[in-house]
């Protein structure tokens, strides 16, 4: 069973969210439009929606995390659930716990959402094979696989910012070889159609044979970002690399830091993103960072909004086929509001 | 089948019996997507100065754990406060009377409103809960497997639809 196969239901529908590989353009439509509802949330006195009340969310971080945590954690409680945060490896792992063993022992106490960060490749997958049926799982990035729900919040902040993506160029730079939100972003842009999708970095930071996913590769930073829409920055994953990708940082910085020099090559209105968390100075300028093209600090606020959606999504019941008696649960365009 | 109602006279004649609510300077509300389409023509006959609002009640449905979110969720938009003000709900069809206290619950999560009526186009037999309209169009009984619905929004007609239909 593919990871495609275990993230849909009999009926085609989300039940976990482990990659955007396999989705269908309506399924990161359905999620963008969703999300789109809940920002207006963050306007009302009570910033609280009710629908995941009386759940309980774990937030299972296997790998440190800021950003990504902390907006799982306020989407989830802006959706009335229950929340709990834990960092296994400083507690049940370091005792010799295995994974699966640590999901059973909070599957006993009745968790009904995991959101699972873990260092290697395929942990959430594994998850999802292994937990009953009622319980959901979210990827919040796993190894160098995937980090979808990052993925979905960008194309929301690429809509947001230049419209349908569609009508874009939209340039990566950076570490593509150990970067899941890149494997991530690839799947998205290409599955929504993007003009063109390149990837630019120095060739010992390109997977082998990229172009397979349908990208087009450059390892020179003009020639990348020309009239590019959108320029997104990755972080250099030094944590991940054992030996040596890069001569030195100062080099780095100097071929492929996003510089007010190098932006000048994208369009004038190209946007600037970073997953975050940035290393200014290596691979984006700090004037870049803060300057007005960059929409990176948005990127987090929508990453809340987005993250409410994915789980709103996956943790409703299963649209079974409805007698007309409630003809109000579906409000189609030419829908009513009967019941 | 189609009602011969003219909705326009139903909506000149909610519009009549909302005059005496027009001195508390309400905020009217419609419920996507049908409550819209009858609140945008009240609220420009009245000529109500608040700009109108509008709700869409998926995030509130309480039968959200058996069915799931609504695939077309359209957004909420309320005007800046509710806080200590009289609002008008407006609804087409009032039926088992779930949605007006999904509609409740997400208005006073933006606030501590006055007061708030109902007004709907359609009042029918089927109450679950106890809600009631304080402005009706038109009031119907349908037997067992008959439903209404307001088709439009270019032009408005209520329809009766048979569940084997």
């Amino acid at each position: 069973m593919t990871v495609a196969d275990i993230q849909f239901d009999e009926q085609g529908q989300l039940k976990h969210f482990l990659t955007i590989e396999g989705l269908k353009r309506d399924h990161i439509l359905q999620i963008l439009d969703t999300a789109q509802s809940f920002i207006t949330l963050a306007k009302k006195e009570i910033k609280k929606a009710p629908l995941l009340r009386g759940k309980t969310v774990v937030n299972l971080f296997f790998e440190s995390s800021t950003r990504t945590r902390t907006t799982f954690e306020i989407a989830a409680k802006r959706l009335s659930a229950d929340v709990i945060n834990l960092n296994p490896q400083h507690s049940a792992t370091s005792k010799g716990e295995t994974l699966l063993d640590t999901v059973n022992n909070l599957e006993a106490m009745h968790t009904d959402l995991f959101v699972v960060r873990h260092p290697n490749s395929g942990a959430a997958n594994l998850i999802a094979k292994h937990v009953p049926p009622h319980v959901r799982i979210i990827n919040a990035g796993d190894g160098r696989h995937a980090h979808p729900t990052q993925a979905m919040l960008d194309m929301f902040t690429i809509r947001a910012h230049k419209g349908d993506v569609k009508n874009l160029q939209v340039a990566i730079v950076g570490d593509i070889l150990h970067s899941r939100v890149a494997r991530s972003q690839i799947h998205a842009l290409t599955t929504l159609g993007a003009a063109q999708v390149r990837v630019i970095a120095p060739k010992t930071l390109l997977p082998t044979e990229v172009e397979r996913l349908g990208v087009h590769p450059y390892t020179n930073m003009h020639e990348g970002l020309r009239d590019a829409d959108v320029v997104i920055m990755l972080r250099l994953q030094r944590e991940r690399m054992n030996g040596a990708f890069v001569p030195s940082e100062q080099e780095f910085f100097n071929l492929y830091g996003l510089t007010a020099d190098k932006l000048a090559y994208a369009k004038q209105d190209a946007i600037v993103m970073h997953p975050g968390p940035m290393n200014r100075g290596l691979e984006i300028d700090s004037s870049v960072a803060d300057g007005p093209q960059s929409v990176i600090l948005p990127q987090v606020t929508y990453g809340i909004a987005v993250r409410m959606a994915i789980m709103a999504l996956i943790m409703g019941g299963k649209p079974v086929a409805r007698k007309r008696r409630t003809s109000g649960s579906t409000r189609g365009s030419n829908g009513t509001t009967s019941t | 089948m189609t009602m011969t109602a003219d909705i326009n006279a139903l909506i000149a004649q909610m519009a009549v019996a909302l005059q005496p609510y027009l001195d508390r300077r309400p905020i009217m509300i419609g419920i996507h997507t049908g409550g819209t389409w009858i609140a945008q023509k009240l609220h420009q006959s009245l000529g109500l100065s608040d700009p109108l609002g509008a709700l869409d009640i998926s995030f509130y449905r309480d039968d959200f754990t058996r069915v799931g979110l609504n695939p077309q969720v359209k957004t909420s938009d309320l005007p800046e406060s509710v806080d200590g003000r009289h609002i008008i709900l407006v609804d087409d069809v009032l039926h088992t009377g779930r949605t007006i206290r999904a509609a409740m619950n997400e208005i006073f999560d933006y606030g501590r409103p006055e007061s708030v009526v109902l007004a709907v186009l359609v009042e029918r037999d089927g109450r679950e809960l106890p809600i009631q309209a304080d402005v009706v169009g038109q009031h119907c009984t349908l037997t067992p497997g008959q439903h209404i619905k307001l088709v439009g929004p270019e032009k408005l007609a209520l329809k009766v639809l048979e569940d084997n239909a």
